[in-house]
């Protein structure tokens, strides 16, 4: 599944979910489902800036392709950690950075979370994003010497 | 004390002031403002007096020849005679405008730390102290070579006294103390700090920001030196405060800003400073939002202050007694003296994921640390949240809180 195929798939998710309560339990839940998030990783090297509570993440390249882990110690913002992941999990360096990453708006989001929260969301995004930029620029340098 | 029954407080009539309250948020939820800690809501009469002075009465404030000017600086020093008699003080001149306490403390390290301060003096603070009552006094100690001290709370939230008693010593000079903690809501016993203090011969600087909102302040009878609160959080506008301090401590002491109506007489080899409180007003002054923060204290004083502070522990000691319905409620500040501020846990629930949930049932709570990084520190907690009234909260905005964290509990459950 592509990108934009995971992200369609949870907009249409959770969109299904007109309740607020409904919707904030099935994103709680996806940030209870999450993989654990290992403790030698919750530093200050991993900590995402501007976020109102803390959140971590982790990311690396294997088979050209993204491996990320993350948390927080809010459970809402866990769940929203854990959708951000879903999204960008296995993605190629190119599609992460290149892919409309639109679902922060069409889950409305950024109207129903305050703004320093969506804020964050974006910081996160904007962080895997680096990554991807990072991995990908590794990759064109490293490529040659391969060959 | 002498107080009002909470059933003949005029809640209702007060409500009504406050056209904010009647709105609602999220498609259609009514709002319920807990956060007046952070910020006071405006009744009519602040806004239409500021409104009404800057479409009929508006012109700079004591500098102009012409009767418009001359209007706007009697309202202007009218409203500092008033803010003299609101806070106690024994002049005018005794009254200086600032934009609010974060500036009034930055004023005092500044004019009167920089200058009086030196390297073996000791100031002393609380544990208690917002932000901006220690960083100001940590830069001043900075440059003086003064030695910063810190007075130790008691797990209920209130000051070891007797640990404060023993800090005190001849080279004391400065005691910055807050009057209600932003964050425990406790009430310090100020007469008895400045009791002590001034047996060193030490000033105190008492941080009145959440005290002047909800209780009648005399500084005279506390015998503080200084004095300083926020305009916004008393029911004013942003960017108006008050500083009160002693005359002649306030003539020692040095300016601090440079600028127009500061000044006697300026030449490139020197300048002569006016006398307090303008040599401390340097530039056009806030004087619309002072207009507003005479209309905010005119407002106050028709309800009674001693009735306002009556109705905030009504509500405190309500929305206390009805929190402890909820599993898991642990309380930040459980001072037998508390104003009209409640600082919570519930379990092992992050605060913001409670303050995120309210936000959605309409409620305004404060999340994080309040500036209080020191306190945190105490308890080894990362963030509590905060529930905080003003006069117009009424016992409806509680039962909806707990309503909240009876959703929180289930969502979160």
């Amino acid at each position: 599944m592509s990108l934009t195929e995971r992200q369609n798939q949870i907009v249409t998710e959770l969109n299904a979910l007109t309740d607020w309560k409904e919707r904030y339990r099935a994103i709680i839940a996806r940030g209870r489902a999450m993989q654990p998030f290992p403790d030698d990783w919750r530093d200050d090297k991993h900590l995402v800036k501007g976020c109102q509570s803390r959140v971590w993440l982790h990311a690396e390249l294997k088979d050209g392709h993204l491996l990320l882990h993350g948390d927080s110690d809010a459970e809402i913002v866990r769940g929203l950690v854990a959708i951000v992941l879903q999204v960008f999990q296995g993605a190629t360096p190119d599609e992460a950075v290149s892919a409309d990453v639109d679902f922060v708006d069409r889950l409305g989001l950024s109207e129903n979370l305050s703004q320093t929260r969506a804020n964050g969301l974006m910081a996160m995004i904007r962080q895997i994003r680096l990554y991807g930029t990072v991995f990908r620029a590794l990759a064109a340098t490293s490529s040659p010497k391969a060959q | 004390m002498t107080t009002a029954l909470p059933s003949s407080y005029p809640i209702e009539r007060i409500r009504a002031d406050f056209p904010i309250l009647g709105r609602t948020v999220h498609n259609g939820v009514p709002l319920v403002y807990l956060d007046s800690a952070a910020t006071s809501q405006k009744p009519r009469a602040v806004v239409e007096r500021m409104s009404q002075f800057y479409y009929e009465e508006y012109a700079t404030v004591r500098r102009g020849v012409y009767s418009l000017s001359q209007h706007s600086t009697a309202l202007y020093e009218g409203v500092r005679r008033q803010a003299a008699v609101f806070l106690g003080a024994g002049q005018p001149e005794e009254i200086v405008y600032v934009r609010g306490v974060t500036e009034g403390m930055n004023l005092l390290a500044t004019a009167w730390g920089r200058k009086f301060l030196k390297a073996g003096d000791e100031v002393i603070l609380t544990r208690m102290e917002h932000h901006s009552n220690i960083v100001p006094w940590q830069m001043a100690c900075d440059v003086t070579g003064a030695t910063l001290r810190m007075a130790e709370m008691l797990p209920s939230g209130e000051l070891d006294m007797d640990n404060f008693a023993a800090m005190l010593n001849p080279r004391t000079k400065l005691i910055s103390v807050v009057h209600v903690s932003n964050g425990l809501g406790t009430i310090n016993p100020i007469a008895d700090i400045t009791r002590l203090a001034h047996e060193v011969g030490a000033l105190v600087v008492v941080d009145g920001a959440q005290s002047a909102p909800h209780l009648p302040i005399d500084v005279r009878a506390m015998d503080a030196d200084f004095f300083v609160c926020s305009g916004h959080k008393m029911l004013g506008p942003t960017g108006i405060g008050l500083l009160y301090g002693k005359l002649h401590l306030l003539r020692e002491m040095d300016p601090y800003q440079g600028g127009g109506e500061m000044i006697v007489r300026v030449t490139f080899g020197g300048t002569t400073y006016e006398e307090p409180p303008y040599r401390f007003e340097a530039g056009t002054p806030a004087f619309a939002e002072v207009v507003g923060l005479g209309a905010a204290m005119t407002y106050m004083d028709e309800i009674g202050r001693e009735n306002i502070e009556a109705w905030d522990q009504h509500i405190l000691r309500y929305c206390t007694e009805r929190m402890q319905e909820i599993p898991g409620m642990k309380f930040y500040g459980t001072a037998a003296n508390k104003s009209g501020i409640v600082a919570f846990r519930m379990g092992d629930i992050h605060p913001s994921d409670i303050g995120t949930i309210l936000d959605r049932e309409g409620i305004c709570i404060r999340v994080g640390q309040h500036c209080l990084q020191p306190v945190m520190d105490y308890y080894q907690v990362p963030a509590t949240a905060r529930a905080s009234f003003g006069p117009y909260t009424n016992t409806n905005d509680i039962d909806r809180f707990i309503d909240g964290l009876r959703t929180v509990q289930d969502l979160m459950g």
